[in-house]
Formats: C-alpha cells, sequence, structure tokens
C-alpha cells in the first residue's frame, strides 16, 4: 500500500490506547495507515466492541426454548411465539446524540432500532420509548423534553409504527446527559428470516438506501467518552434521520428477502461500512473487496475513511446470490432508492478496501470484531461509601405528615407521576390498528399479531432511584417490575432486551454499580424465565462536572399472549366493585417519591423486595386473570398504592374509598414502594374465588375497599373529587412545557 | 363493489384500510400503485392516510403529481366515489378536488387521540345512516389537520350542505374547547359540490374492529356500502 502510516499520536487522538495500537500492529504485521487507523478505532470503541462489558454480559441467562436467535448473534433478539411466528425486538440507547441535538439524536434513535428490526425480515408492529431528563424546572431540560419528544414523534410517526407506551422520568442526576432509549418489536415468519451474515465468493455486495454523506463520522466513538464543554465540537458526529426513505427502504427490504435470493443483510448503524462488512464477513467466514468510490454519495470529493465510518442513515448492506442482480435491483429501483453494487464476497478472512484503483486499507474481518480481535478487558470495581450509608436509613427518622391531602396532590402532580398524555399524544399510537391500549389501557401494551389471535405484550421499566441504592436489587426490580406489568396486562412474561446506562466504566465505583446491575439482573431474569436477548451498552452518561447519571438498566420486556381477549385492563369497571390488595403491605418508604421528593430525604436503600414473594404474587395474578375472577389488576410502583388507586380511578372515571392499616404507618401504606403488590377490583360475587385462589396460591391479600363513583376517600376522610385529581395530575406536563 | 387504495410512497394507513374493508367489511379491494395508471376498474377510490413523499414540501403537495392521480382526477370528474382520509384528503384539497386547505394544528404539534366528530347531515354516502346526534368516537393523528377556507369558499360550503363532520365533545355539543386543531367551523370533513368526493381528518379504519373496543367509524364504511349497494 502506498498510504502512509499512521503514527501513535494519531491513534491516541482518535481514542485508541497505546497497547491497543500496538495490538494493531500485530495483528496487521505491520504500522496501520490512517484509514485503518481510523477502522480499528471506531471498531474497538466501547460502543462497537462492548469492551469494558461483554465479561459481564456473558453470565447473564440466554436460554429458553423460544430462543431462535440468541443474544450477540443478529442485530435483535428473535423469539419463537409459535404459528409459525417469531418476535424481533431490542432496545438501544441514543444518549449522547440526543444531549447534543435533541431533535435528530433521538430521530434517529428511533431509526436505528427499527432498521434492526426490518433487517432481520420483521415488520416492526410496536415502539415504546424510555426517556430520562434532568430537573423539569431547567429551561435547558424543557429544551431537550420537546426536542426529543419531537424528534421520535416525527420520525416514528411517518415511518407509521405506532409508540405505545413508555417511560419517562425525571431528575437532576441527568441534568447534562439525558437518556433516550428506544424500542421496538416485529414480527416474521420464521421460514423468512434474513440473518446478518455474508459468504460465497463472487456474490455481489451492495448498498442500499440512503445516499452517503459526512454525518455521523466517529459517532460510536463520541459514545464512547464524556460529555464535556467540548462536545459541541462533536456535532458533526449527530447523524439526520429522514423517515421518508426509511419507511421505503423497510418496504424495499422486505421485499427482497421475500424473494429468497438474499444471502445476508445489515443495516447501517455506528461505524457505517466498516461494521456491517465486518461483521457480515466475520460471521460467515470470508472476506470481501469493496471499492469506495462506487458509494453513492452526497458529497463529492469524499475521502475513503470518511466513506467508511459515515453513519449516514437509512442505508443497508446487502449480500445477494450471484446471478439475481437485476431482480434486486429492479426492487429497490421500484422504491426509487439507491441500489450500487460496491464490491464481491471473497476467499478468505480479509477485507480489502480500495478507492478507484488504490488499496486504501487492509485487514482481517476477524480482528475488528466483538468475539473475535477486539480488545476484552477486565475492570476493576469497588464498593461507593454511599451504599452502606444508605442502608442506614430507619423509618423512624421521617416525621409521619400532619397533611395527608397535601402529599396526595403533591405526588399526583409531581412530573415523575403526572399523566404523561403531553408526550403520547404526540406519537402516532394507532396507526396498524392493531394496538388494543387505545381504549382498553392496561399495565403493559398490548398489540395483536395480525392473522392470529395472539398479542404480544410490551413494556419498558427501570427506576433508576432503587437501582442507584443498591444495584443488584434496584436492577432485579426492574426485571420484576417489567414482568409484573406484562402478568397485569394479561401476559407471560417470555424474554427481555437491555439497555443499560451508566457513567464511565474506568470509574470503579461506576462499574461496581454495572456490575451489581448484571447479577441482580441474571437472578431475576433466571426466576422470572425470562433470557436476555441482547441490547446495548452505553457508558460515559456523565459530565465533567456533575459526574455520572444514576445506573439506568432499562428493561424491556416482552410477553405474549395466546389469546389476545384474555386482556386484563388497569381501569375499575363499576361502582361497589371491591378493591383488594395483592401482595404484603410494609412499613417501607425508601426510595419512594414520597420520601425523595416530598420530605426530600435522598439516602436510603431499595424498597423491599423478595424475588420469591414477587413470583408468587405474579402467580397469583396469573390465576385471577385466568379464572376470569378480577375486573382490573394494576400494579403498585411509583407513588405507592394511593397513586395506583388513583390511576385505576382516573382512567375509568370513578372514584375509591379504603382503609388502611393500623399494623403500619399511613405514610407507609399509602405511599410506600415496597415491591410485589397489585391492586385488583372484584364484583362482589366473586370475591370468594378470589380469596380462594389466591390462598391456594400462598399469597397475602387483603380487602382495603371498595370503587365508588366520583371522589377519592381514604379511612373515612375525602382526599379529593376524581376531578380535582385528575386535572392535577393532568397539568404538571403541560404547564411546564406549552 | 370494487374498491381500490392507491399506495404512495410514504403512505402507512393503507394496510390498515385494506384490512376493514377486506376482513371487516367483506368487499373486493385492490392495492394501486402510485406509478400506475391503471384503476383497474373500481368504483371507488380511497386514498389512504401517511406521509406521502414524507410530507416534506407540504402534505400532500407532492403525491397529488403522481402518475395515478390523472386517472383517479379523471374517475371524480366522471362522478366516480372518491375518499381521502388524513393525508388522502391533503392529497384531495392540494389536487383541487375538495374545497380549502389544511394548516398546522393551532398548537402546533402532532395529534394523536380518540375525538368525537358529528355528521353535519345526512345527504352522503358516508353519513347517509348516521345518527345525526350522536359524537362518534373516531381518532385522528396529524400535525396538519386544521381546515382552513377563504370567507366566501366557507359559505359556499356550508351553504351547499358540504360538510361532512364536525369536531365535538362526547355528548355532541359543537363547543370550542373541542375543536382540536382549531378547524374553521370544527370541520373535520368536507365533500365535492357533487357529492362523489369526500375528505376526512379523522380515521374510521382506526375505529371499526371489535378486537380494539371502539367501533364507531364502522357506521361510516356500513353508510358507504348501504348508499352505494
Amino acid at each position: 500500500m502506498e498510504k502512509q502510516t499512521a503514527t501513535l499520536e494519531q491513534a491516541l487522538e482518535l481514542g485508541l490506547l497505546e497497547e491497543e495500537f500496538e495490538q494493531i500492529k500485530q495483528i496487521l504485521g505491520r504500522t496501520p495507515n490512517f484509514t485503518e487507523v481510523c477502522i480499528y478505532s471506531v471498531m474497538w470503541s466501547e460502543h462497537c466492541s462492548y469492551k469494558n462489558s461483554i465479561k459481564w454480559l456473558k453470565t447473564l441467562p440466554k436460554d429458553s426454548p423460544r430462543m431462535l436467535a440468541k443474544a450477540g448473534e443478529e442485530n435483535a433478539g428473535l423469539v419463537d411465539i409459535g404459528e409459525g411466528l417469531a418476535c424481533s425486538f431490542k432496545i438501544e440507547s441514543h444518549n449522547h446524540p440526543s444531549a447534543l441535538e435533541p431533535y435528530q439524536g433521538a430521530a434517529t434513535g428511533v431509526g436505528g432500532i427499527n432498521r434492526d428490526i426490518f433487517t432481520m425480515g420483521a415488520r416492526p408492529i410496536a415502539q415504546l420509548n424510555s426517556l430520562r431528563f434532568g430537573n423539569l424546572n431547567l429551561d435547558k431540560t424543557k429544551w431537550l423534553v420537546k426536542g426529543v419528544v419531537k424528534g421520535i414523534g416525527d420520525y416514528g410517526n411517518a415511518f407509521g409504527i405506532p409508540t405505545v407506551g413508555g417511560e419517562l422520568q425525571f431528575d437532576e442526576c441527568y441534568n447534562i446527559n439525558p437518556l433516550v432509549n428506544a424500542f421496538s418489536a416485529g414480527i416474521v415468519e420464521t421460514g423468512k428470516v434474513a440473518s446478518a451474515i455474508s459468504y460465497g465468493a463472487g456474490n455481489p455486495v451492495f448498498i442500499v438506501g440512503s445516499a452517503t454523506g459526512k454525518d455521523g463520522i466517529h459517532g460510536a466513538a463520541f459514545a464512547s467518552k464524556d460529555i464535556t464543554e467540548d462536545s459541541i465540537e462533536d456535532l458533526p458526529s449527530v447523524q439526520v434521520g429522514d423517515p421518508f426513505q426509511e419507511k421505503l427502504l423497510l418496504e424495499a427490504s422486505l421485499e427482497v428477502i421475500a424473494t429468497g435470493d438474499v444471502i445476508g443483510m445489515q443495516d447501517m448503524g455506528a461505524a457505517g461500512i466498516i461494521c456491517s462488512s465486518s461483521e457480515m464477513s466475520e460471521k460467515g467466514g470470508h472476506g470481501m473487496d469493496i471499492w469506495l468510490d462506487k458509494v453513492p454519495s452526497r458529497q463529492k470529493n469524499m475521502k475513503d475513511w470518511e466513506l467508511l465510518l459515515s453513519e449516514s442513515q437509512e442505508r443497508m448492506l446487502v449480500v445477494v446470490k450471484k446471478g439475481e442482480e437485476e431482480g434486486i435491483k429492479a426492487i429497490f429501483d421500484k422504491w426509487d432508492l439507491n441500489c450500487a453494487q460496491i464490491g464481491v464476497v471473497t476467499e478468505g478472512g480479509q477485507l480489502k478496501f480500495y478507492m478507484k484503483d488504490e488499496l486504501v486499507a487492509d485487514v482481517p474481518a476477524e480482528s475488528l470484531v466483538l468475539g473475535g480481535g477486539a480488545p476484552q478487558y477486565e475492570r476493576e470495581y469497588s464498593e461507593p461509601a454511599y451504599y452502606q450509608e444508605y442502608k442506614k436509613f430507619s423509618i423512624d427518622s421521617v416525621e409521619e405528615p400532619e397533611n395527608y391531602k397535601e402529599v396526595a396532590e403533591f405526588l399526583l402532580g409531581h412530573p415523575n407521576i403526572a399523566s404523561k398524555k403531553w408526550v403520547a399524544e404526540q406519537y402516532d399510537s394507532m396507526v396498524g390498528a392493531m394496538n388494543t391500549s387505545t381504549n382498553e389501557p392496561a399495565d403493559a401494551a398490548v398489540v395483536r399479531v395480525k392473522g392470529t389471535d395472539k398479542a404480544i405484550n410490551i413494556t419498558v421499566d427501570c427506576n433508576s432511584r432503587y437501582v442507584n441504592a443498591d444495584p443488584e436489587e434496584g436492577c432485579a426490580i426492574a426485571v420484576a417490575e417489567s414482568a409484573r406489568n406484562i402478568v397485569c396486562s394479561g401476559g407471560e412474561p417470555v424474554a427481555i432486551t437491555n439497555c443499560l446506562n451508566f457513567g464511565n466504566p474506568y470509574n470503579p465505583e461506576v462499574y461496581w454499580q454495572f456490575v451489581g446491575a448484571i447479577k441482580g439482573m441474571s437472578k431475576a431474569c433466571e426466576k422470572f424465565g425470562t433470557p436476555v436477548t441482547g441490547g446495548n451498552v452505553s457508558f460515559y452518561n456523565q459530565s465533567s462536572d456533575e459526574g455520572p447519571v444514576f445506573p439506568t438498566p432499562t428493561i424491556g420486556m416482552l410477553g405474549l399472549m395466546e389469546d389476545y381477549k384474555e386482556k386484563m385492563t388497569l381501569n375499575f369497571k363499576d361502582e361497589e366493585d371491591l378493591i383488594y390488595l395483592v401482595g404484603e403491605a410494609k412499613n417501607c418508604i425508601s426510595s419512594s417519591e414520597y420520601l425523595y421528593s416530598y420530605q426530600e430525604v435522598k439516602a436510603s436503600p431499595s424498597p423491599s423486595f423478595d424475588l420469591n414473594e414477587e413470583y408468587k404474587v405474579q402467580q397469583g395474578i396469573k390465576a385471577l386473570i385466568q379464572e376470569k375472577v378480577i375486573e382490573s389488576a394494576h400494579d403498585v410502583a411509583d407513588g405507592g398504592l394511593f397513586i395506583t388507586l388513583a390511576e385505576s380511578a382516573m382512567a375509568a372515571g370513578k372514584g375509591f374509598d379504603i382503609n388502611t392499616n393500623g399494623n403500619f404507618r399511613k405514610d407507609a401504606f399509602l405511599f410506600g414502594e415496597s415491591q410485589s403488590r397489585v391492586v385488583v377490583s372484584v364484583k362482589e360475587e366473586q370475591k370468594s374465588r378470589l380469596e380462594a385462589l389466591l390462598k391456594e396460591n400462598g399469597v397475602t391479600f387483603s380487602r382495603i375497599g371498595k370503587v365508588t363513583s366520583d371522589s377519592f376517600k381514604v379511612d373515612g376522610e375525602k382526599y379529593l373529587s376524581t376531578q380535582e385529581a385528575r386535572s392535577i395530575y393532568e397539568k404538571t406536563l403541560p404547564s411546564a412545557l406549552n | 363493489m370494487k374498491f381500490g387504495v392507491v399506495v404512495f410512497p410514504g403512505s402507512n394507513c393503507d394496510e390498515d384500510m385494506i384490512y376493514v374493508l377486506q376482513s371487516i367489511m367483506k368487499q373486493e379491494v385492490v392495492k394501486l400503485w402510485h406509478k400506475d395508471t391503471d384503476l383497474q376498474g373500481c368504483d371507488f377510490i380511497v386514498l389512504p392516510g401517511g406521509f406521502s413523499y414524507g410530507d416534506y414540501l407540504r402534505s400532500g403537495a407532492i403525491a397529488r403529481f403522481s402518475p395515478i392521480m390523472e386517472k383517479v382526477i379523471d374517475h371524480a370528474n366522471n362522478g366516480g366515489y372518491l375518499l381521502g382520509i388524513c393525508n388522502g384528503f391533503q392529497i384531495l384539497t392540494e389536487a383541487g378536488l375538495l374545497p380549502g386547505a389544511l394548516l398546522r394544528n393551532k398548537d402546533q404539534k402532532f395529534i394523536c387521540k380518540n375525538t368525537y366528530i358529528k355528521a353535519a347531515n345526512a345527504d352522503s354516502a358516508l353519513t347517509k345512516n348516521l345518527n345525526l346526534d350522536k359524537a362518534y368516537k373516531i381518532p385522528v393523528a396529524h400535525a396538519e389537520g386544521r381546515y382552513f377556507a377563504s370567507e366566501a369558499e366557507l359559505k359556499t360550503i356550508e351553504e351547499n350542505g358540504q360538510v361532512l363532520f364536525r369536531y365535538s365533545d362526547e355528548n355532541g355539543n359543537l363547543d370550542d374547547t373541542f375543536n382540536i386543531n382549531g378547524s374553521l367551523n370544527n370541520i373535520a370533513g368536507v365533500m365535492n359540490k357533487n357529492k362523489n368526493v369526500f375528505g376526512m381528518m379523522p380515521h374510521p379504519e382506526r375505529a371499526a374492529d371489535n378486537a380494539l373496543a371502539n367501533t364507531d367509524g364502522k357506521a361510516i364504511f356500513d353508510s358507504i356500502l348501504s348508499y352505494i349497494g
């Protein structure tokens, strides 16, 4: 090669470590040139290589009889749902781009996650998102929320896949570094799954979709460092999305896969052409010759490394059976998309990139990828002092509130609890006409699988306050809450995907949080039989001055219903229906929104939680739903029992009248967030069946009151009318954001 | 009756419309590709919702130039039935087949929610069978749905009885509070003078299936079938 060799300084500048530069020299048997150093810098970045997380990720449970593609094997997990169908689902972060440019950052996050689904041949049917921002009173937060929500909406709405739910949490730890996690699920016939693989020497390699521009170059490297004042200089790392192209690419890709002439296909996300070509080649044990000058480009005179690394959106790399080129081209032509042959598959595992006739990079595919030559590190970790400090908290140090009505109003209007309608109504939640949650809300979104009686139940959950207080328990709770939401909506938990948002992994205390979360996730996933099908790790969520965000391992869970009509809803139904608390009340206010925000006590452990007790409660709820005993089910989560009752009542335009229990502090009973509790309502005549079924399942329960017409009453005292509650609940976000 | 649903690049409610017409209303339906110029003998053409050509210039502004539109316009001018929902409605106003225009919502945001609409008259295929006192729960999903027409045009439309639907509350009150996007006279749908071309922003195809616990939209399809036969 004629290109000049690269220097160590250049390698360091691109984010490689000195020992990594040495390793590259050994692999190549020579000093790499600049283009090759660029290649290694992105492929070995945290974002692509998982170099600081993979050791621990490998300890997560991956198996179940339903698993068709396990974690790391394809672009997304693939789960058998019966009748010859499979569900592909995944969650991914787009935190760093969204911190700088919320609109495009969030929009391209939605685009990227959907490409991961349809590159496997699955048609996306529903999306969720999990968002975290700083203090809502800050102008910067408002700007970020508006931009992110508009970005998700504009992209998802035009793409035409409904956004059916999600979560939104505010805490000052996210002031600088918001979290934007996007989830998508799609359905594919098991015989028509496409793989991200390349083989067969002589087979043509195509690039399809949008033209390649200079946007997003080094995005993967940017996502692999802390956010600092200089981050704004990384703005060219943020990609620009085009949902119209994505919609065309979806239709064309599925049409092309249906021909049976596709060997493999992979979308271009982080690290662009180099990532797709190396991962597909490594998987198929082949190499590729690629002519970069044949890549359709948006700008003239793009450099070879720019073409290789560009993260321009809405593109795919497709390897096709030789001789079938014309048929493939005709399909992309029909959809008015670029389709250019840029290379061929070769024997051996070498990737050779040419610019005109000059060889500009010559690297073994295997050396670039996770599981191959990419580095894997063990990181040190140490328990931070706050962990034991938080455990010293005692409920006795907090005085009971004098005015319960005031607490009720405070919580109803708290941004973490208040209605998220301001956000949800900016998303098309109904396109596809399969989302059953529009008119019948439930704890998880229930979306029908067209052409069958089946439905998928999907939810995203993580209370990062709990995880911060105790990473292991907090993450187990996140899994448990997801499963509880699936079960309360009538589904069977099947599998999870995770989005692991943490600070800088080189900080031993941050890494301790990461390790704890993985351990907690493992044990909870084992218990619920929900293997981890994949997801994404996002480190470096921290700013130079404010430190790391709360550890936020967002869980995206997939549940399944054989018959969508068996769904359970969360809204109360009729006056005089009895209200039961299923699960045990506890004298616990730890890490509750009430303690943290109303009492302003930040240091307390994660709420009371026992995995076995949780499991039993869920089995009890399943039995009640299967036997058609109950009218509604809603799990107790943020804001505690009172908020759960309020939500079931407001969704129905009804009220409730309940009594607290003298064995517990009233604030703990009403606002505590101890886990493994569900509020159900039941007709008087089903009372004995309910009690018998719960006893059979060994589940603690208590009758706490009944459904009424239009007010919230506790121990005979009216706290507020349903109308008043709703106006407080629905006012918070609009008044902050309009 | 044979229905044809036009598929533009960026249409995304085409499949929902086909599902309702075929599986629920039991009608013959074909897809009409925007690059084709043959209506395949369809009696009733539907322009579905979505974001044709990304809606990048102005909603519906480019789709009206698609090759198939020439035939669709001929079909309408010859008295054939033509219905545009959401983006389809926008295309029909851009093509001049329906009066008025659809502007950005009054609060400048995309809005997706259940709304209530009331039929303004029973003198059309869409509204013949509807109860004029009932508010029908039909969802909307649009950023540009604020109906606008010049004062003179609006007067003509009203006098000719060309208004199909108006936004209301759940009891059918035409209060301005429930005019979700700021449309003039709460207008949610209109027809042409000859009463064979219809446009509406709400999506009846999203409210026609028992499985979604709302079948108010099915009444509109029932009305079409009973009117036209």
